[in-house]
């Protein structure tokens, strides 16, 4: 790689596939007869596969490739590949090639390699048959892993009924070939593995042996919780040793100690290591090769203040190359590296796009249905259980079906093409896919249809995988039963569909931003330096937010200069209208075109955007326990924070202090953790430690969350020994007592140790609390105004926990910081820029489309109740004064096509197109057993 | 397209048809990913569907609904294989009440006519979204269904009154009203809906449009006497 940012050129060597991809059909007849058997990289190396292959199930493009174990390319022979294949599509001459690009900006998204136990003997790993990881055990729960979805022990291929996780594994190690930092995934996967564990075998008995239970992720608590109160589950806190195989049932022993009955021994029939997070494969190569530098671990070092940049500048980073972090943070910051690509090359923006060109739409609604059946095989997902030929054969006997065909994987490219050719060459008017759930290819198969010149809408799908191969996996003929029956419905309401249009909607390129702390003015500036203007609103009289209470990061980020400069580029930015004291009185609106009113210092305004950005933050909670408000010295620790700062000597010349961490959440109240405040107690106990190296810290803590690399701080604190004493609520929750002693006025804090299994009296100076952090005042107005909801936590929701979570249901108002959940102020920036990445996809097209399912009303039909207005939560349904009277009336931009109106409707007058009555009740007829109609159709 | 959605007409159409058992699937309560809760709808209509089974001889437990989430897979293979057990043990259509299937189909198709007016009865009630799924226990009553099933109205256009001046006629949403400029107007009785329009309709001066709820509708008159002669009104 060379050049700098703005002009870079790339040379990549690509490796040859031996197949030539235009003509390879994914058949896979190549891969059946292929004689070469070996260990599949992608299942672990725990099942087989053939020298050519498809890489995995959903692989794009989905055809084969050759590897190095071929015996042709190793040894000259065989070829037989060559023979089978009937498209002529493997090719042996092929040769690396050699590549080179010009871009303006890199991602460098690397992602993680997981670690490998056999660093470390001591774990047995490829010793014992039944040690695993975490990643083999994946792999082994997965449909498409080595035992098709059956959990096996390689050993014997029998179900493991008793299995032990053992945690941090490479984690939270200084030891050789271990991580000091926390990998931040490992409890929450495992709690995954565990509940599928029990669906697979509900009186499995599942141990985890564990240290601290990090559930800092939204709604992680609840989903420890529900996995803690399974029955035969046991959360077992303990180092562990694996002691022995037994050399007959291959079951492994695993040495532990719990503080009731000393050192135990325990056999399991498989044992699951839960491998942290490291560095992607050759992280130092890649490093050299772009010229970045890394971190200690071998990480992207990223900058105090982006985590998204590196140290050369036009080289971004995202994902879990910027260290160890779960999926929505990693869709953070590939969203907000895509933004800040943008802010980088906006001045390009659009001149290599090229407008997709589709035939003309044919108008076929006069002609009589003409319906074209295709069935799935979706490899052996459907085609192992369903009868797919037979299907094909039946649905060939149904109304109006001329044509019908299987296809090994109808969401192929070749397969999809094939739909639109069969569609042109048989006259085809209505087509229906019989293979998955629509929710994931719907829109790829309509495109089939747009691309044959047919109106989309005519696309009917049948659910024969979620919905039948995959829950009958024993009962193939009634599997393909019920097939049938699912074709035949989906065919019957296929002859009933109407064309319908989507409609642009003109775009406002301006950008509303609520909030203008951290999140909402990162993602203003983001969003104003790719060109579009941004009114910001704050409800304080001044930017910042919380982060004006807060004065350094662990890592040593001054916050208040960095909020300050923040806050200037903002004000001095002529494209950001910032809004102080502001309140919104009203918003209307949708996607695209938002009207909001606002009020602020006396003025009364109305400002129209196209895109908003909820980013309102949090507050914190003010306790009630501790004597917190009735002493002076029980403060939080954002007061402690500040006191520090300022350098308060009750504080600074304090002779003890005692931390409570978890007050106010993790409880009944809130069910949930702040995921901030180990870290800052470490931080402020630091701090404290540097200033009064004398001072007696305590930190009481039910599990210290330090995930990713606050752990080597947390290993820091307790080398200047900060003292960490553990406690569990309800039964074992600190007191603490205002007392004298020796004539000095003190507090006492009494909790019970656990590790002396007595309780402890600790005189203190100042007692602080880490008090959650709760969604702030306003939440919940500012959700009505812009009718997004919120979690059960009371934070806002966004559209998808993993994939979308800086969008929300609503479509055109996205969501960061706080507001979506507590977090640091590096992660609120990766949010932030990815929120602004989000707007960016939005606001720089002139129009959105708008879905063709929506309501309509047939006027002479409705008698103007008003049930439909009443039923709308959106406000699209209004009721007009008509000659004829009350007459209601949908607009179709507001209306999300949920269609409850059309069910309150007693005339039938207001009908969700795509889903009327007709279409509906067309499907429940053909649900009755069908009389066989023999139709001319053909087959292939 | 929602659970709530599902309409009182697509259960009824089910058991029509023969059908053993209907199961609703929607999405966890209160996790509704939009604004509007559409599943408390889908569970308004399931409780007010199951007291109107009752009333026909079937067994509510044939309707079933289920809140549960898209990754819930176990917990739908959990109830569907329970409710196919509940429905094997409650054998074939009517067999529960022992009502014989054609009165049974019949019942069916009567009540099935009567689904507007329901809708029309029921607007408030149906409209009501309770946030808590236990408040809607005991939200239709047996007697309440009943009352309102056994005292169903019917609307009339007394022809001694109508002036066949078509403001009904252009108002019933159902299309119903058969008639024209000076030709009186009748309801067509099997297509109307019951929805009352066309009494709110009718002008007051001449309150041709009632309704009726003791008697049955008498029969329209013949269509010689159907023609309006203006004269007599001019004299």
């Amino acid at each position: 790689m060379s050049g700098s940012s703005g002009d870079f050129s790339v040379t990549l060597r690509e490796k040859p596939r031996y197949i030539i991809e235009s003509k390879c059909t994914g058949c896979t007849s190549c891969v059946e007869y292929c004689p070469v058997g070996y260990p599949d990289p992608f299942n672990q190396n725990i099942s087989k596969n053939k020298a050519v292959h498809v890489y995995f199930a959903q692989a794009i493009p989905l055809i084969t490739y050759i590897d190095e174990s071929c015996l042709y390319l190793k040894e000259k022979k065989c070829l037989i590949c060559e023979s089978i294949c009937k498209a002529d599509a493997i090719d042996f001459r092929q040769v690396p090639e050699k590549l080179e690009i010009r871009v303006g900006a890199i991602v460098l998204a690397l992602g993680v390699e997981p670690f490998d136990p056999r660093v470390r003997t001591e774990y047995r790993y490829g010793e014992f048959a039944n040690v695993v990881t975490s990643m083999d055990y994946e792999r082994l729960l997965c449909a498409t892993g080595p035992y098709q979805g059956e959990i096996l022990r390689s050993s014997d291929l029998k179900h493991p009924h008793k299995i032990a996780w053992i945690q941090c594994v490479g984690s939270r190690q200084v030891i050789a070939g271990g991580h000091s930092y926390c990998s931040s995934v490992c409890c929450t996967y495992a709690q995954k593995q565990v509940i599928l564990t029990k669906d697979h075998d509900a009186s499995a008995e599942c141990t985890i042996f564990h240290n601290d239970v990090r559930s800092h992720g939204k709604d992680f608590e609840r989903y420890f919780q529900r996995t803690e109160q399974l029955p035969g589950v046991r959360f077992i806190r303990s180092y562990t040793s694996i002691v022995r195989e037994n050399p007959d049932s291959k079951n492994v022993t695993v040495r532990y100690a719990i503080p009731d009955d000393g050192v135990k021994e325990e056999e399991f029939d498989m044992v699951v290591l839960s491998v942290g997070l490291s560095p992607p494969v050759n992280y130092r190569e890649l490093a050299g090769i772009f010229g970045i530098e890394l971190n200690a671990h071998g990480f992207s070092k990223t900058g105090l203040i982006n985590p998204m940049a590196t140290s050369r500048p036009g080289i971004f980073v995202s994902g879990g190359f910027q260290g160890p972090v779960d999926i929505p943070e990693s869709v953070f910051s590939a969203s907000g590296a895509g933004a800040q690509c943008g802010e980088l090359l906006d001045y390009r923006r659009g001149k290599l796009a090229r407008a997709r060109v589709y035939p003309q739409e044919k108008d076929v609604s006069q002609e009589a249905p003409r319906v074209g059946v295709f069935v799935c095989h979706c490899g052996a997902n459907i085609g192992r259980i369903v009868d797919v030929p037979s299907t094909v054969a039946y649905a060939l006997t149904l109304p109006h079906v001329v044509y019908a065909q299987e296809q090994l994987f109808s969401c192929a490219t070749n397969s999809a093409k094939q739909i639109t050719d069969m569609t042109r060459e048989k006259g085809l008017n209505r087509v229906v896919v019989a293979a998955c759930s629509p929710r994931t290819l719907e829109p790829l198969f309509r495109d089939t249809l747009r691309e044959a010149g047919i109106n989309q809408y005519y696309y009917e799908m049948a659910n024969i995988r979620e919905h039948c191969s995959w829950v009958h996996s024993r009962e193939k003929e009634a599997a393909t039963r019920k097939a049938k029956d699912i074709v035949r419905m989906a065919v019957a309401r296929a002859c009933h569909l109407q064309p319908l249009q989507e409609f642009d909607l003109p775009v406002d390129r301006r950008a509303l931003v609520v909030g203008g702390g951290v999140a909402g003015m990162t993602c203003a500036l983001s969003i104003v330096s790719q060109g579009h203007e941004v009114y910001l609103l704050e409800k304080a009289a001044e930017l910042g937010g919380m982060a004006r209470k807060l004065h350094s990061t662990l890592e040593g980020l001054d916050v208040q200069g960095y909020v300050q400069e923040l806050a200037q580029k903002v004000y001095r930015h002529p494209q950001i209208h910032v809004y102080a004291r502001a309140a919104i009185t009203k918003a209307t609106g949708y996607i695209g075109n938002f009207v909001t009113r606002v009020q602020s210092e006396g003025r009364d305004i109305e400002i129209r955007h196209g895109a908003t950005v909820i980013a309102v933050g949090a507050d914190v909670h003010r306790p009630t326990e501790y004597l917190y408000g009735e002493d002076d010295r029980v403060i939080t620790h954002l007061e402690l924070e500040g006191k520090i700062a300022a350098g308060d000597e009750t504080v600074t010349g304090a002779e003890s202090l005692v931390m409570i961490q978890c007050v106010g959440c993790r409880n009944e109240d809130r069910n949930y953790c702040s995921r901030i405040c180990c870290t800052h107690a470490i931080k402020n106990a630091l701090k404290l430690k540097a200033l009064n190296p004398t001072m007696y810290i305590y930190i009481l803590f039910r599990d210290m969350r330090t995930y990713g690399y606050s752990e080597d701080y947390y290993r820091e604190a307790a080398d200047r020994e900060v003292r960490f004493i553990r406690y569990d609520p309800p039964e074992n929750t600190p007191r603490v007592e205002a007392a004298k002693e020796g004539g000095k006025s003190v507090l006492k804090v009494t909790v019970m140790d656990p590790v002396l299994g007595r309780e402890l009296e600790i005189t203190a100076d100042i007692v602080s609390l880490a008090a959650a952090i709760v969604p702030a005042a306003d939440t919940q107005e500012i959700a009505g105004l812009f009718k997004v909801t919120l979690s059960p936590d009371g934070f806002f929701k966004e559209a998808h926990v993993k994939l979308r979570p800086v969008e929300f249901g609503a479509d055109g108002v996205y969501l960061c910081g706080m507001a979506h959940y507590p977090k640091h102020i590096t992660e609120t920036i990766n949010q932030a820029y990815g929120a602004a990445g989000r707007v960016l996809t939005l606001l720089s097209r002139d129009t959105v489309t708008a879905s063709g399912s929506v309501c309509e009303v047939m006027e002479k039909k409705c008698m103007g109740c008003g049930a439909c207005m009443t039923a709308c939560l959106y406000g699209a349904v209004e009721l007009r004064e008509t000659r004829q009277g009350k007459k209601a009336v949908v607009n179709p931009v507001l209306c999300k096509g949920d269609g409850l109106c059309n069910a309150k409707c007693p005339t039938g007058a207001i009908f969700l197109k795509h889903f009327t009555d007709d279409e509906m009740l067309s499907q429940i007829d053909a649900a009755k057993d069908h009389e066989v109609v023999i139709n001319g159709g053909e087959s292939e | 397209m929602c659970s709530g959605r599902v309409d009182l007409e697509f259960v009824l159409r089910a058991f029509s048809n023969g059908i053993d058992g209907v199961f609703i699937g929607g999405c966890r309560l209160n996790e509704c990913n939009y604004v509007t809760h559409g599943n408390y709808h889908a569970l308004n209509m399931t409780l007010l569907c199951r007291k109107i089974m009752e009333r026909l001889g079937l067994d509510p437990a044939r309707l079933r609904i289920e809140f549960m989430s898209g990754s819930e897979g176990n917990v739908f293979v959990e109830v569907v294989d329970d409710f196919i057990r509940q429905i094997k043990g409650l054998g074939s259509l009517g067999s529960e009440s022992g009502v014989n299937s054609n009165t049974l189909k019949s019942r069916l198709v009567e009540v099935r006519k009567l689904i507007p007016y329901i809708k029309v009865m029921k607007n408030e009630k149906l409209a009501t979204r309770l946030t808590d799924p236990n408040a809607y226990t005991d939200f239709y009553t047996r007697e309440e269904i009943d009352e309102l099933l056994d005292k169903v109205v019917s609307y009339y256009i007394d022809p001694e009154k109508c002036q066949a001046c078509m403001i009904c006629q252009r108002r019933c949403p159902a299309e119903a009203i058969d008639g024209g400029k000076n030709r009186i107007h009748f309801i067509n009785q099997d297509k109307c809906i019951k929805c009352g329009a066309c009494v709110e309709a009718c002008p007051p001066r001449f309150g041709a449009a009632t309704k009726i709820s003791d008697r049955p509708v008498p029969p329209p008159v013949s269509e010689k006497e159907r023609m309006l002669s203006r004269n007599t009104k001019e004299k």
